[in-house]
């Protein structure tokens, strides 16, 4: 068998400048060694404790989204790995940061998140900050901890529209794929 | 009332409640997944601070950054400072961001544009 293919996924990361994927369950302690690794390398780059934030900011909320919204519905418990599965990478370009991340979703879940996104994306640098505050000041706490509050904040830390599709997998789920910039 | 003295982690703030001097601080980070517990235990040391508080109570915000989930426990945390200082305490918060950190700047602006308290934006080189 040839391990060409390890040496291609390599040098495929490398183009792409990915400097961290995880693919897998996000559990809590996967967020808190993909976080630990992540501020280690941020604190090697020499990037500006401005930048340094917002993309630990951006990779915190975006994690723990993941973690939050793993579908708790099982169909099958051969089929649950399989969909609590997501991909997380951040690519260091020259002049930004990406921060991608890819889960499955319930497809019943779909069109709210694409409602919201979309909401999101028409909201200039103003309206999106009042509507961060009217979500913050009305919204209520669930019992997970989670206040609706996550992809606001991402798009506002980012300070760019939120890249985003859905993709049909099955009757049951499509897989979610997200593209924050921070620059 | 038994004060609190909190360490910080990895994931939550070092937290300082003082009922004798009325001097409340929460300093570090606050990216726990789930904040409600982290806060619970907070909002019923203030709960009960208020049914005898100082003449004035001081609240020291001095955070690097925090979650969504924990934005939303910090605001029902000025919430209940709100009522106190509605009761009779005379309750100022101190808001501290690092330079340049705009971020946290506007998150301080965010809660003084919904919490009825006085604050004070207070930027430091180093939290």
């Amino acid at each position: 068998m040839s391990l060409k293919r390890i040496y291609n996924l390599y040098q495929t990361m490398e183009q792409e400048k990915i400097i961290l994927s995880f693919n897998g369950v996000v559990t809590a302690d996967v967020l808190t060694a993909v976080l630990d690794i992540m501020e280690t390398k941020m604190t090697q780059l020499d990037e500006s404790s401005k930048t340094k934030k917002k993309v630990f900011n951006v990779l915190v909320e975006c994690l723990q989204n993941l973690y939050h919204h793993i579908d708790e519905r099982i169909y099958d418990m051969n089929e649950l790995r399989k969909h609590q599965s997501a991909l997380v990478m951040v690519v260091r370009n020259e002049n930004s940061f990406l921060i991608q991340t890819g889960n499955y979703i319930d497809n019943s879940l779909v069109r709210d998140l694409d409602d919201k996104l979309q909401k999101i994306n028409s909201l200039d640098k103003e309206h999106l900050r009042e509507y961060y505050r009217e979500v913050l000041g009305n919204g209520a706490i669930t019992e997970k901890g989670t206040a609706g509050l996550g992809m606001i904040d991402i798009a506002r830390k980012s300070g760019n529209k939120l890249e985003y599709e859905f993709l049909e997998i099955d009757k049951y789920f499509s897989f979610f794929s997200l593209n924050v910039k921070i620059d | 009332m038994e004060n609190i003295l909190r360490e910080g982690s990895a994931k939550t703030p070092s937290v300082s409640f003082n009922s004798a001097s009325g001097i409340l601080e929460l300093k570090g980070r606050s990216i726990p997944e789930n904040s409600v517990e982290f806060y619970k235990p907070l909002n019923e040391w203030i709960d009960s601070y208020g049914s005898k508080p100082c003449s004035e109570t001081v609240v020291d915000i001095k955070l690097e950054y925090f979650n969504t989930s924990s934005s939303k426990c910090i605001l029902d945390l000025f919430k209940k400072l709100e009522y106190i200082n509605k009761q009779g305490s005379v309750v100022s918060v101190n808001w501290y961001f690092e330079q340049d950190d705009e971020d946290m700047e506007e998150a301080g602006e965010d809660y003084q544009a919904i919490i009825k308290l006085p604050f004070k934006m207070i930027e430091v080189e180093e939290i």
